[in-house]
């Protein structure tokens, strides 16, 4: 095992840019992003379509499109090492094992033609390597309790299981290995509501029960408000802010999209009709703004907006990248008036 | 003043059942009755496979009833034939939830748009159709640079602008909005579902809006329906169904809602058990049985019904119509 001597980070991600390129455009998918997540702790990583999200969460297990997908900097630490150097065995032996991922769409990521337990055994005895049978099928059976489907219905096939199940079982191979990290992308996004509140509470219930650190992704901040510690909200490629749960839903400081999409949300308990939305449409990542890539929608543009990009300003855990906070802001704002 | 009191779309025991292999029987909606006033918006709200989106078919005849009737301004429009059908349809609309797979990729916005004016011969020629659907256009909040760009060149949010100028072309007085905003990303949701209720101010449009998410449902309607399993459980006032939810699972489903708001973090989320059973060869009793805490030795086998219990406000619960 490595020295951890940095405070519980256990992955840590400095100035990673994403691209995908084809004969056509280049797309800046992931643009510099930071990104840190704790030991035991859970990392809400909040946009909209098209974000990035999905594609920083292929990045940290290797998993983008070899044909358009490339890293193009930045370092991907996970446990202290930095992943992005290792080769492919290397990296065959943290995926599914040490960093699990369980992805949205519980239909299409089971083989429809293996029975669940069996699905769930191959995973263990991938990274186990001479692991009794009889041992696979204990463990197999404990994982399918712990997720709260009988043992008996290992031998099913994933048709028999409704969607709510087949998520189960797919976080059932995610934990198998009992990984450190566990990233769930868009986990309950394909489930009916009440179902989602089944599967996020057990979700909340194995991850304080094992300690595993888990990155969330999602894109409903009442999902975020109600598992996650801390939260980074994604924007065209770039974390605009990021910080604890406290400082994004509480905070006095705000970025202005995050307030923008705390303002959209429909409200349970407002009277309000109307909603305010945010005006516009997320810039095309093929052909991203100069400066700031939130300044064609935002309320608060300034003169420096269309003409550099804000640097991140850090306050304790609290970070965000807008003109408005940075610390030359008085003069910048007189400017503007 | 008779007029005033036909509401403009009422449904008496709309049934379909969908006959399946080896002879069962899919009950898909058992028995709905439904009251749309005009200018009013009805929010219909259930989980999948709930009947809701059957429902708004079978209002415009998308698919045919098994029983019951569908009367529009008090006329029965289940009985209408061939160009019946044809010219009621000038009066009813949808949109649907995917903007995308609603609409042939292979024409222009402009010429899907003037699609339904064409069928319909609105106007005498090809210059007064486009001009009218270079109208609609504006109203619904469209460019018109793109005029002629095919769908795939287009977001969720303007596709979905698509559909709605669509469903307006032909001076509909009713929509149905199945699931309109759910393939949405908030902030453009939030534009979609005012631009909705704008056009419902200014045309007098009477919507009913189907949708999973009860958040949404809040905003835009006046009633809200909530169907489990072909059956309404509850209807009421939206502002009297938020404060007064009755039905044991209105109760289960606003609780489920994840909360933007971290001062209800730690508040234990009440979760309902067990899975929505199936709707196949349905036995009688309380649909909500299996999985109600509640439930009692008559919820399984008698079929509770729709009762009144405040003004405006029903559900098809024994415990609760008992209590109150």
């Amino acid at each position: 095992m490595l020295e951890n001597n940095d405070n519980g980070v256990l992955l840590n991600i400095e100035n990673l840019k994403v691209v995908y390129k084809t004969d056509l455009e280049t797309v800046e998918a992931v643009n510099n992003i930071f990104l840190t997540v704790t030991r035991g702790r859970t990392l809400g990583l909040v946009g909209e379509t098209g974000a990035g999200k999905t594609t920083t969460a292929l990045s940290i297990l290797r998993l983008l499109p070899a044909a358009t997908g490339r890293i193009e900097s930045g370092k991907i630490e996970f446990n202290g090492q930095d992943i992005l150097k290792l080769d492919e065995n290397m990296m065959r032996v943290i995926r599914g094992n040490r960093i699990a991922m369980v992805f949205q769409d519980p239909m299409t990521s089971l083989n429809p033609v293996m029975t669940v337990g069996d699905q769930i055994a191959e995973a263990i005895e991938l990274h186990n390597g001479k692991m009794p049978h009889d041992e696979v099928n204990r463990r197999v059976e404990n994982i399918l309790q712990m997720v709260g489907i009988m043992p008996q219905r290992r031998l099913e096939y994933p048709h028999q299981f409704s969607g709510g199940m087949k998520q189960r079982v797919v976080i059932a191979i995610a934990l198998s290995c009992e990984p450190e990290l566990l990233i769930a992308d868009e986990p309950t996004t394909a489930l009916d509501v009440t179902i989602q509140a089944q599967v996020l509470n057990m979700i909340k219930d194995l991850r304080d029960r094992l300690g595993t650190a888990m990155l969330l992704i999602t894109h409903d901040l009442g999902i975020v408000a109600q598992t996650c510690d801390d939260v980074a909200v994604m924007y065209a490629g770039e974390i605009i802010e990021a910080g604890t749960v406290e400082d994004v839903f509480t905070g006095d400081r705000r970025h202005p999209y995050t307030a923008g999409l705390f303002n959209s949300l429909p409200d349970l308990r407002s009277q309000a009709k109307r909603l305010i939305p945010i005006p516009g449409l997320m810039p095309d990542p093929s052909n991203l703004p100069k400066g700031c890539v939130f300044a064609p929608r935002c309320g608060n543009r300034m003169d420096i907006c269309e003409k550099e990009r804000p640097g991140p300003v850090q306050k304790a855990k609290h970070r965000l990248s807008c003109h408005l906070y940075s610390l030359d802001r008085s003069s910048q704002h007189q400017e503007a008036m | 003043m008779q007029e005033k009191n036909i509401p403009l779309i009422e449904t008496v025991e709309l049934r379909k059942l969908f006959k399946l292999k080896g002879g069962s029987m899919l009950h898909a909606v058992d028995g709905i009755n439904i009251k749309i006033s005009s200018g009013e918006t009805l929010g219909v709200v259930g989980e999948s496979g709930c009947g809701k989106s059957t429902v708004g078919r079978l209002i415009l005849r998308l698919i045919e009833p098994t029983s019951g009737q569908v009367l529009f301004n008090g006329q029965d429009i289940s009985k209408f034939k061939g160009r019946q059908v044809h010219d009621m349809r000038r009066n009813m609309q949808i949109i649907f939830q995917d903007p995308y797979s609603s609409i042939d990729p292979r024409m222009s916005v402009i010429e899907l748009i003037a699609e339904y004016l064409f069928i319909h011969k609105v106007f005498e020629n090809k210059m007064e159709t486009f001009n009218r659907a270079a109208e609609l256009m504006d109203m619904v909040g469209l460019a018109r640079r793109y005029a002629s760009s095919y769908p795939h060149e287009l977001d969720g949010g303007r596709r979905q602008r698509i559909g709605i100028a669509r469903a307006l072309s032909l001076d509909p007085k009713f929509i149905v909005c199945d699931e309109p905003v759910s393939a949405l990303d908030v902030s453009i949701q939030a534009q979609i579902l005012n631009l909705l209720m704008d056009l419902q101010e200014e045309f007098k449009l009477t919507y009913m809006f189907v949708t999973h998410d009860l958040s949404v449902v809040k905003h835009i309607s006046d009633k809200i329906m909530v169907m489990y399993l072909g059956k309404c459980v509850e209807i009421a006032d939206f502002d009297e169904l938020f404060e007064n939810p009755l039905h044991p699972y209105t109760n289960a489903l606003l609780a489920a809602i994840p909360e933007p708001d971290i001062s209800r973090r730690n508040k234990e989320m009440k979760v309902i058990r067990g899975e929505v059973a199936s709707p196949i060869n349905v036995k009688p009793g309380c649909r909500f049985a299996a999985r109600c805490d509640d439930c009692m030795e008559m919820c399984r086998g008698n079929d509770p019904e729709l009762i009144e219990t405040s003004n405006g406000h029903s559900v098809a619960c024994f415990k609760r119509v008992k209590a109150s």
